[in-house]
């Protein structure tokens, strides 16, 4: 059967990997293709690239980061951040991506999510979404612009809508939850994933190897995404595989 | 030599990438003459089944595929491998008929597109056990050909070979070491 799947996730700014908290406040922790390579060797079972200069300033496909990272990364790779058009799509396939994956610019063109996967397949078009809970409203909104934008769209309408339009996964990020390190948002994650028959990527909240295990234990979410505690090897991606397998999950182990 | 069909469809990046690190000379093409010269032919492929045949008859290069699979190896990777076959419900269109068996959508209680790590199941050792990536939502349907599959809720076809014809769902380019070993077992003869 299928593996659950474990994926870093790498936060590019102007050509280096940066990581903050509840998306502000950002660190530097190294170089993209060096990571890439660590993970790749530490057996990671995808990459993902988020390019998050572009979302607030320019428009600039980090290319030749791609085309290096995946001469060095026998993996898939999925990129994302500012991607704005289908010839963005195609520039950044070109290069190397095995996925692309777009979030501010499918809010503002749905119609964008239906092109790309006409034109590519909906396997490489992956639509990420930003949600926040709402406490007056009780209820989760979509949040762009790397979160600082409330698009008062609700998040649950978003995933069905993102998927009839020919998404072929959905990599939901809370924002609650992200770098806070108290686990995964499995309340939305549950419902989210009883609503569309495509994959999801969980992302925001993992702090400890328990947490991964609580996601795929409650959820039946096909992988766990996040960045600093594999950058900061406070989790090890080796250790958290191997205690997925004795917890009875299918799993890629080396 | 190995040629790459270039038929404008994605991907060919990776499969250069993984040629290199196999040390293995290639050529990109869609000539003929140059196609003629290689001992092994991959064609690559991501995306419609449709608009791949209606590139490859707008390229003029159907006949000359099917003449070169008269003599030389071919190996085709995820919707490369689909077109080898008869026909396909995606875009309802023929293949190049290179090996019996059709083309249509993965019937599956579990989310489609079959995305992610998978196992083989085969009698081949080379194939068997290894976990491989997909990453495709058709799938080949009644081809007596099929020597490795995966378990999605359906038996999904992985590994077609019909004499020195192979078809690969799942991306070598993209499966870590077990993917480089059998797209490298693949090139120097079979699996």
């Amino acid at each position: 059967m299928i593996k659950k799947r474990i994926i870093p996730c790498l936060d590019v700014k102007d050509g280096r990997v940066v990581k903050g908290v509840n998306f502000v406040g950002l660190r530097d922790v190294g170089s993209p293709v060096e990571l890439a390579k660590r993970y790749n060797e530490e057996n990671a079972d995808e990459l993902v690239f988020l390019d998050i200069s572009k979302t607030q300033d320019g428009h600039d496909l980090m290319l030749d980061v791609i085309r290096e990272t995946a001469k060095a990364l026998f993996i898939p790779l999925t990129i994302g951040g500012g991607i704005r058009s289908v010839d963005d799509i195609r520039q950044l396939l070109n290069a190397g991506a095995d996925k692309i994956s777009i979030n501010s610019s499918a809010i503002k063109n749905p119609g964008l999510i239906r092109e790309a996967s006409d034109t590519f397949g909906s396997q490489c078009v992956c639509v990420a979404i930003d949600v926040k809970y709402d406490s007056e409203r009780e209820d989760y909104y979509v949040y762009t612009h790397g979160g600082s934008k409330n698009t008062d769209i609700k998040a649950f309408d978003w995933v069905k809508k993102a998927a009839q339009l020919g998404a072929g996964e959905l990599l939901i990020t809370s924002m609650d939850h992200d770098g806070v390190k108290g686990g995964f948002d499995i309340d939305f994650l549950k419902e989210a994933v009883k609503l569309v028959n495509i994959p999801i990527i969980a992302s925001g909240g993992a702090g400890n190897i328990e947490h991964f295990v609580e996601l795929f234990d409650e959820t039946d979410i096909s992988a766990g995404l996040a960045a600093s505690i594999f950058h900061n090897q406070n989790v090890d991606i080796k250790e958290l595989k191997e205690t997925l397998d004795q917890r009875g999950f299918e799993v890629r182990l080396p | 030599m190995i040629g790459i069909v270039d038929y404008s469809l994605g991907n060919i990046q990776n499969v250069k990438n993984a040629l290199e690190k196999l040390e293995q000379e290639f050529i990109l093409s869609s000539k003929k003459e140059d196609l003629m010269e290689c001992d092994s032919i991959i064609l690559p492929g991501v995306g419609h089944f449709g608009e791949a045949m209606h590139t490859i008859e707008t390229l003029d290069i159907k006949e000359d595929l099917i003449e070169l699979a008269e003599t030389k190896r071919i190996i085709g990777i995820c919707l490369g491998m689909q077109i080898l076959f008869e026909y396909s419900t995606e875009g309802e269109v023929p293949g190049l008929g290179l090996i019996e068996g059709t083309v249509s959508r993965i019937n599956t209680v579990y989310p489609v597109p079959h995305l992610g790590w998978n196992t083989l199941n085969s009698r081949y050792e080379t194939l068997d056990q290894k976990d491989v990536y997909f990453i495709h939502s058709f799938m080949v349907t009644g081809s007596p050909y099929v020597i490795a599959t995966a378990d999605y809720g359906v038996e999904v076809p992985a590994v077609a070979q019909n004499k020195n014809i192979i078809g690969i769902q799942f991306h070598p380019e993209k499966s870590g070491d077990a993917g480089l070993e059998i797209l490298r077992k693949a090139i120097k003869g079979g699996l």
